[in-house]
């Protein structure tokens, strides 16, 4: 609608893949690639070969695929709890409180993910809590950073929710906590599915903080891939991010087959 | 009017219901947790920043860290590639939103997908990605290898700060995009036709009726990526160079490979005061486009 020749919107066109292409679409296409080759020395990988693939079936990568599932499962499930409630909390008391709260659990997104990951190793290394070198750090790590994206996706599904349907079961004396669970929470099933998505992805590929705390016997895969790749197992390593990129789409796929079949309602 | 009645008698006790439970008490809860695993923390590490290994007076770590030529670098280098890269992906995710909105061609709905699948995933993928392209035993180099028969290619820049720059821009360009494609999408068509019938060029049209509609979300969208430049991590880490330390890379290497917690944390404190102060500014931005862009479309409605 901006450019009526054929010709300009032919050039244009050209123009945004050629930068479209090797930036955005080429990086998953050579990781890949590079994850079925044992040498890449020209335009293509070359010696096709399944044993990054079968050596992840076997050895401690498996482990770490099943940790990251396992803490991304963890995260995103506390944080979808954490986050509904404080939104829902917010709603209520409104004006500035909801401000208040709305910016306390914003805050975990401003604030550098080696930070958290730092505060976290400083606060529960001492006495009350010793919590260091356990699994649960890494757990809470991860809450802590994706909560945010829970809170804000319910915040803003609660903000565009209609008052009317609520006010109307109230006005036939449903109960507030009846109200909740077969009103608000229904009407909010997409954007909580949505928001879960989202929480699982993220912890999924957390790096940033997981590398200052992770204990030895709870290795998350992005930990798995950054030791693979450092000392020179390129190819490993790239099997390594194909089965986290599927496995995190696997789950996103899932969740949102739960979302259409909510929207029905 | 029976029925009124009623809802009127059914309604009185529970709102009586809800004011009998402090209101406050329900936020509790979750502000507690946060506050447990997330203040709490940051406040130790922000105490521990000003307690010096070694005693002396409160600020020692801070003027012995701030001193030392390695931070200097660090933070040179964390506004310098957050800058660089913040200005990249406003101009090349402004260019692609304007082709994927104004100039659409079959399958940009699917991209737009395909930009949120994007997001979902870790950034140091990006890097790995480009060790493959870019690396010593890459695409490009192979190809121009074999086309020349030359003993090594000529890119060689992925352990310098143009290679975390360029996996930067690839990675933070989407972040700018989706905000910017939402906003074109609220820009009316009439507005572009009545432009291009009054001879108004592309250019021009862009220029006085898209660019000015869509600078909110820039604006919003490019300090959302220069904040989250100035806390990347993943990228810098797979890139391995030496030379190019970050602050979040400075702040990982004095915690975990040094075991200086005391420089680490007030490393940290640096990089924390400088995003987060860059991102309440976002919020501000986004606070006003909200209001804006609610405005616009309440007055739509009512037309």
């Amino acid at each position: 609608m901006l450019v009526h020749s054929n010709k300009a919107r032919a050039v244009i066109w050209t123009g945004f893949l050629l930068l479209f292409v090797p930036l955005f679409a080429l990086p998953f296409a050579v990781i890949l690639a590079a994850s079925f080759a044992t040498t890449w020395s020209g335009a293509l990988p070359s010696g096709p070969t399944l044993t990054h693939y079968q050596d992840i079936a076997k050895g401690d990568s498996l482990n770490a695929l099943v940790t990251s599932l396992l803490t991304a499962l963890a995260a995103s499930l506390l944080a979808l709890a954490a986050g509904t409630w404080a939104a829902l909390a917010a709603q209520r008391l409104g004006g500035r409180g909801k401000k208040v709260i709305d910016t306390l659990f914003m805050l975990p997104v401003a604030v550098p993910s080696v930070a958290v990951g730092l505060s976290l190793l400083v606060a529960f290394s001492q006495p009350p809590l010793l919590l260091n070198g356990t699994r649960q750090i890494v757990i809470i790590a991860h809450t802590v950073l994706v909560t945010a994206f829970a809170h804000q996706s319910v915040s803003a599904a609660l903000d565009r929710l209609d008052p009317a349907y609520e006010q109307s079961a109230a006005a036939l004396g449903a109960r507030p906590a009846y109200v909740l669970w077969r009103v608000k929470l229904p009407l909010l099933l997409p954007s909580l599915t949505a928001a879960t998505g989202l929480c699982f992805a993220l912890s999924m590929g957390e790096l940033s903080a997981t590398m200052m705390i992770y204990p030895p016997d709870w290795l998350p895969l992005p930990v798995q891939i950054f030791a693979t790749t450092d000392r020179g197992a390129l190819f490993s390593g790239a099997a390594l991010a194909v089965a986290l990129m599927a496995a995190t789409l696997l789950v996103l796929f899932g969740v949102s087959r739960i979302r259409t079949r909510a929207s029905y309602r | 009017m029976a029925s009124l009645t009623q809802r009127v008698r059914l309604g009185a006790p529970a709102r009586t219901r809800v004011r009998a439970l402090p209101r406050g008490l329900w936020a509790l809860p979750p502000v507690a947790a946060l506050a447990l695993v997330f203040l709490y923390p940051l406040f130790l590490l922000v105490r521990q920043s000003f307690t010096p290994d070694e005693g002396g007076p409160m600020t020692a770590a801070y003027s012995e860290v701030l001193a030392e030529a390695s931070f200097q670098d660090a933070l040179v280098n964390t506004v310098l590639i957050a800058a660089g890269a913040t200005l990249g992906c406003l101009v090349l995710g402004f260019a692609l939103a304007l082709v994927v909105a104004f100039v659409p061609f079959p399958g940009a709905r699917a991209l737009g997908r395909f930009i949120d699948i994007f997001l979902a995933f870790p950034s140091f993928l990006i890097t790995l990605a480009l060790l493959f392209v870019y690396g010593t035993t890459g695409v490009a180099n192979g190809l121009w290898t074999s086309a020349t028969g030359a003993g090594s290619g000529p890119f060689d820049f992925l352990h310098t700060p143009w290679g975390v720059l360029l996996a930067e821009i690839t990675y933070f360009t989407p972040f700018v995009m989706r905000p910017l494609l939402a906003a074109f999408s609220q820009v009316e068509t009439g507005q572009l036709e009545a432009a291009a019938s009054l001879g108004a060029r592309p250019r021009r049209i862009v220029r006085t009726v898209i660019l000015p509609e869509a600078l909110p979300s820039l604006a919003a969208g490019g300090a959302l990526v220069l904040v989250m430049c100035l806390n990347e991590f993943g990228i810098v880490l797979f890139t391995g160079a030496k030379d190019v330390v970050t602050l979040p890379v400075l702040v990982y290497t004095k915690a975990i490979l040094d075991g200086d917690y005391t420089g680490a944390c007030v490393v940290a404190v640096v990089n924390i005061a400088l995003s987060v102060a860059l991102y309440a500014g976002y919020r501000a931005l986004v606070a006003r486009t909200g209001r804006r862009e609610g405005g616009a479309r309440r007055a739509r409605a009512q037309q």
